[in-house]
């Protein structure tokens, strides 16, 4: 890859001042996703800025009715918390379905929302269970976060601290593995809160969205048998040489049912 | 930039480039070539070493992130007298390589993978190895190996 | 016979090494000195070069040199040209396009190399390779082999007026049509046999030195055979073979691609001595996508006709391959010569029209790959089998006890003039049957039912040729302290002949498995008539030259041993080490001890006890791998997945010298089958002609989760009958079975819905979609 400064900050007001100062800077979380983009030489950024040492970004705590999880914290480390398991075991289910064991020791929750792969498996969570995504200006919620192919909400210079997620009833994460890459070709992330249901798609279109139809169906009958006859329409869907539109509509589907069946 | 880590039990100072990767720091300035790369995607798991006791995919890593950890790479994963880890046994008995590329990987892997999961069951295993890929030996004997180390694990 | 001898499941030699990280692949070798080569690489599937613009490369800090093709024939590279010559009916030679090294006129595929920088680091080298600018002119391009065959096509290499390379019949077709014509029963079928990466998990690697005081270069490379690659690189650098010293260290899988004329390892070697400094390339994954031989690329079109007891009369098969934009060694070779040679595979079908056409297109070249044209040839027959049984109504197991040659009939000279030694199909069939529980399956059925699952399963039998190139040498070495080396001709890449020969060795020379060494892959040690490791070779026939070597040892032995007893030479018996006359006795390293010494020597004998022997098979002394694989699987109708549950294999590899081994060549040859029939696919950009499939994260590697565990078999009453060792070749049977067996299991798990056949890879997608349309049919 092509040379860049290497920072490795321990306080965030530092990050957020070398973010100002150099010319084409880059956060390094875990990497998982930034490195291999360098590697490919598919960006050159002027500078990296690891977040690794900064104090107050790693750790899963509760706090009331919400568990928080730091943007730095590794996705084994969230799959694996008795804490998360007894919170939403379907939030720790999702966490130790992305990418692989190895890649799970490294790639952090911050970094995958950050980034907003449209294939990635957390902005289902973030979107589904109704997450707030904690900055170090502000509060975003979920609905506001994911606006478009690989964009979100986030400001220049603002960073990730953490994720916020209330507790739902009941939650589950139905995911339609990519056989190459490990990347969700769909993924579905159904939660039951207290008169709603919240259902989030990821990797079947440019970002994480909630299909209205789907919800309010489920919402007023929470059954596999609701969501029958329902369509997603593949016009707003992706289409590629590993799946078609048509079929990431219809695939939705079916692991919405199935997910909802679980649970119901 | 300097770095100071531990490998396979050796504590080392370097000055390395911002930019080079760690499988490349253990491979060309370490000259411990027994990691591999086998990729440009980090999906073959043939670069997996231990950071800290956890198996990550060193190719995809800088030098300078490993600043301060404690590294196992398959060089130092044998005992100093040259007893092998049960894993690495547990491939002899099994037949768990043929080229032998993948294999440090593999071992790496399957050694993370007994630490957590003992007495893991097959279908574990096999998606615990969703990193790491074999050309070689249809993975049948390196599942059995893991079995056979995992249920080892379970045991002791 | 001791634990350590032939037939025992010995653990490998090689593994400790390996498995502590002393591994030596071509990558872990550095020189001091020593520059990095980075390739500039068409972007362009098709394209004339205008000019090539150097300067701004040679300015990047670290960038030393930029040679493009010029640079290289002036310095004496020579083009490729394809080793095949295939005539059609009318005489007409196969049009063969020159390939030269670093093409300067026009870019026939997406990553063809173009140019090359030196640098003093990778990134240097990297950094130069990227501001090469060559002024391109698009040119149309043709990725589709089926496209590319059509007399509308464009033509990829104007000066032949047609893509297609030559339209090669194993004879006239009328007596064929006639007969296909007139049978009660026809089953046609059009089959796509997908192209795939081959993807060792080593990248490929190529490291040159040159030593002025000697004008020796020696190249460093992962081949499958150092000898034959002395050869083709000496020939490609328009030296003396004896100025190339080729070392092969460890290789990371072959699988039938390494040992190519590749322009980059020409490249390197070339340059090495041009510049007099060391050389290296390593070549990322996503390089070798677009520089290592791809593998099959088939479209098939079959008829057969059969009798009213569904005995087939007669079989027509035409077959469209796609060579790439050149051909390699062996492109058009591997459905005329390995397919063409073996069909119809396992059958007693004597009336056959088999066409082939190989043609050109804008994308990498195709060459041998795991089977190399006798997959093709099993799947093609046994889909036309299944279908064959629907047509009769007939089960899959009864059409083919009725047309696998039986027992009875061997030996068994085909069409094609080989002679099939020995083999019990039917038997071999039926007792697969057995082993897989066959009838038992309508019980599994209603229980994979149960959990919505279909559950299918799949049969195929298979015939192969295993063999390669009809010479080996191997040499055997007992030095004066009695220890044994085995300098082999064959070249072991993961198929564990360190352990397999010293198995041999120590049966038949007595020697302590752990007293025998090995030493492969340099030309300077390897036998002069080494040749390699490929097409499931080297148990015959580097085994059979061990064993003559042996042989040879023992003869000698015999006449040192008599002079030390001081006996005639004809009373010696030799027997696990010892040699005896009477109750007298010297044990072989005695005589390898006296062997050293010219004065314990019989007059007229050489010191030494140190023996190669070059075989040479006879024409008829093929040996014919066979078996029949059982796959079942659970397809999820809804989503389309597919999981294999079982999978039983009972295989014909004659005499198994290591189980353990033996056994991880099945496994690791159904993977790759496996791979190819669920997850593989090397897919082309109709338009642009861009390799869409240029990274692990889209060309699908199948993972230890695609697989289930493998109840492998072997049969113990075959043993081959034209070899001393009666060993049939292991290594390529799985990737002949599987395919059809999984196919066949999915096909069979529809059959609610009708569906007959599915183009692998059989993605989630596919199968939903044939599902779908099955469903929208029948309400229909």
């Amino acid at each position: 890859m092509q040379a860049f400064t290497y920072h490795r900050p321990t306080d965030l007001s530092d990050v957020v001042k070398i973010l100002a100062d150099c010319e084409d800077p880059k956060l390094l979380a875990g990497g998982m996703t930034l490195l291999p983009t360098l590697k490919q030489r598919l960006a050159a950024p002027s500078d990296l800025i690891d977040l690794a040492r900064i104090q107050n970004l790693h750790g899963i705590c509760e706090d009331k009715s919400e568990i928080v999880i730091g943007a730095m914290t590794c996705h084994a480390d969230v799959a694996a918390s008795a804490l998360v398991r007894a919170f939403c075991p379907a939030l720790a289910d999702l966490a130790g379905q992305i990418g692989d064991p190895a890649v799970r020791h490294r790639g952090t929750i911050g970094g995958s929302v950050a980034n907003a792969d449209p294939a990635a498996d957390y902005p289902a969570a973030v979107l589904g269970l109704n997450a707030i995504i904690e900055t170090n200006q502000r509060r975003i919620k979920a609905d506001d976060f994911f606006t478009g192919l690989f964009e979100t909400a986030l400001e220049p210079g603002e960073i990730i601290t953490a994720l916020r997620f209330p507790r739902p009833h009941k939650a589950q994460y139905q995911k339609f593995r990519h056989p190459a890459s490990g990347y969700a070709v769909v993924g579905v992330m159904v939660a039951q809160f207290a008169g709603a249901t919240r259902l989030a798609i990821t990797g079947a279109g440019p970002n994480a969205f909630r299909p209205a139809a789907l919800e309010e169906a489920l919402t007023r009958s929470f059954t596999a048998k609701a969501l029958e006859g329902l369509q997603l329409d593949p016009d707003e869907l992706l289409s590629d040489m590993h799946a078609s539109a048509a079929y990431r509509a219809h695939v939705a589907l079916v692991l919405a049912q199935r997910a909802v069946g679980l649970i119901a | 930039m300097n770095i100071t880590l531990t490998v396979n039990g050796q504590t080392l100072t370097r000055d390395v480039a911002p930019y080079l990767l760690l499988a490349d720091f253990l491979r060309d300035e370490l000259r411990l070539t027994g990691t591999h790369v086998g990729c440009d995607t980090t999906q073959c798991g043939c670069c997996i070493i231990h950071l800290n006791e956890k198996a990550v995919k060193s190719c995809t890593m800088l030098a300078v992130q490993a600043d301060g950890a404690q590294l196992t790479t398959i060089e130092g994963l044998a005992r100093a007298d040259g007893t092998l880890h049960p894993v690495q046994e547990a491939f002899r008995d099994h037949h768990g390589l043929q080229c032998g590329f993948c294999t440090p990987g593999m071992v790496m892997m399957g050694a993370d993978i007994v630490r957590r999961l003992p007495g893991a069951d097959e279908e574990t295993i096999r998606h615990q190895l969703e990193g790491n890929i074999c050309r070689c030996t249809g993975y049948q004997g390196i599942v059995e190996a893991i079995m056979d180390a995992s249920s080892q694990a379970k045991a002791s | 016979m001791g634990q350590y001898g032939i037939g025992q499941p010995v653990r490998r030699k090689e593994d400790v090494r390996l498995l502590t990280g002393k591994g030596r692949y071509t990558d872990d070798i550095h020189f001091d000195g020593q520059l990095w080569a980075a390739f500039f690489r068409s972007p362009h599937a098709h394209a004339k070069i205008n000019a090539i613009h150097s300067q701004a490369a040679l300015s990047v800090p670290g960038v030393r040199h930029v040679f493009t093709g010029d640079d290289l024939r002036q310095g004496g590279m020579k083009p490729i040209v394809a080793d095949i010559n295939f005539t059609d009916r009318a005489g007409n030679k196969m049009f063969k396009p020159l390939r030269h090294i670093l093409p300067s006129d026009r870019a026939c595929y997406v990553g063809e190399p173009l140019v090359m920088v030196l640098g003093d680091s990778p990134e240097a080298a990297r950094a130069g390779a990227e501001v090469i600018d060559i002024d391109f002119e698009t040119l149309p391009n043709v990725t589709s082999t089926a496209k590319a065959a059509s007399p509308h096509a464009y033509v990829i290499h104007p000066e032949h007026g047609s893509n297609v390379a030559v339209h090669w019949e194993n004879s006239a077709s009328d007596e064929v049509d006639a007969l296909i014509a007139a049978a009660p029963h026809k089953v046609k079928i059009h089959l796509v046999n997908n192209r795939l990466i081959v993807a060792p998990m080593e990248p490929r690697c190529a490291v040159a030195t040159y030593d002025e005081t000697q004008d020796l270069i020696t190249l460093y490379s992962p081949t499958q055979g150092v000898r034959p690659a002395q050869v083709s690189f000496a020939g490609l650098l328009g030296i003396d073979k004896k100025k190339l010293r080729v070392i092969s260290l460890d290789v990371g899988g072959g699988f039938g691609i390494r040992s190519k004329r590749y322009p980059e390892t020409a490249a390197v070697a070339w340059a090495a001595k041009q510049i007099k400094r060391p050389v290296k390339w390593r070549g990322d994954r996503s390089e070798t996508f677009v520089s290592d031989h791809h593998g099959r690329d088939q479209v098939n079109d079959a008829i057969m006709g059969l009798d009213q007891n569904g005995r087939v009369i007669a079989l027509r098969v035409e077959t469209i391959v796609n060579v790439g934009a050149y051909s390699g060694d062996n492109g058009p070779r591997l459905p005329i010569d390995g397919g063409g040679r073996i069909i119809p595979c396992g059958y007693d079908i004597e009336k056959f029209y088999f066409s082939v056409k190989p043609v050109y297109t804008n994308t990498v070249p195709t060459d041998t790959y795991r089977g190399a044209g006798r997959p093709e040839a099993n799947f093609i027959m046994e889909r036309l089998m299944d279908a064959a049984a629907q047509e009769c109504g007939l089960t899959r197991d009864e059409i083919r006890r009725r047309n696998l040659i039986p027992l009875s009939k061997m030996p068994y000279r085909t069409q094609m003039n080989f002679v099939y030694d020995s083999g019990d199909f039917i038997g071999t069939m039926d007792k697969t049957l057995e082993l897989a529980d066959w009838n038992g399956f309508a019980v599994r059925r209603k229980e994979s039912e149960k959990r919505g699952k279909l559950r299918g399963i799949g049969l195929a039998s298979f015939v192969e040729q295993a063999g390669g190139r009809p010479t080996e040498e191997m040499r055997v070495k007992i030095d004066a302290n009695g220890r044994a080396t085995v300098f082999a001709g064959t070249f072991s890449h993961g198929q564990g002949h360190e352990t397999v020969y010293a198995q041999m060795v120590n049966d038949y020379l007595g020697i302590d498995f752990d007293e025998i060494d090995f030493v492969q892959g340099d030309t300077d040690t390897t036998p002069p008539g080494g040749v390699g490791t490929f097409g499931s070779r080297s148990s015959m026939m580097g085994g059979v030259a061990i064993r003559r070597s042996c042989g040879q040892i023992i003869v000698k032995g015999k006449k040192i041993a008599a002079h030390l007893l001081q006996a005639d030479p004809d009373t010696v018996i030799y027997e696990n080490g010892l040699f005896r006359v009477g109750v007298s006795s010297i044990t072989i390293q005695e005589v390898a001890r006296a062997a050293s010494d010219p004065a314990k020597l019989p007059e007229g004998l050489k010191p030494g006890l140190d023996e190669s022997n070059l075989f040479e098979r006879e024409p008829d002394m093929n040996n014919f791998p066979n078996g029949c694989h059982i796959c079942e699987v659970e397809v999820d109708p809804d989503l389309g997945t597919i999981q294999i549950v079982k999978y039983t294999a009972l295989d014909d590899c004659g005499v198994v010298l290591n189980p353990l081994i033996v056994h991880g060549q099945v496994y690791g040859g159904v993977a790759q089958g496996i791979g190819q029939a669920l997850t593989e696919d090397a897919v082309y950009d109709e338009e642009s002609g861009q390799l869409l499939t240029g990274s692990f994260m889209d060309y699908g590697m199948p993972r230890a989760h695609h697989l289930s565990m493998i109840e492998a078999h072997f049969t113990d009453d075959q043993p081959c009958k034209t070899n001393d060792l009666g060993v049939k070749g292991a290594g390529e049977a799985g990737a002949c079975g599987a395919p059809p067996a999984f196919v066949s299991a999915v096909c069979d798990a529809l059959s609610p819905y009708g569906i007959q056949h599915i183009d692998m890879p059989l993605t989630p997608e596919r199968v939903w979609s044939a599902i779908a349309q099955a469903k929208a049919h029948q309400a229909a």
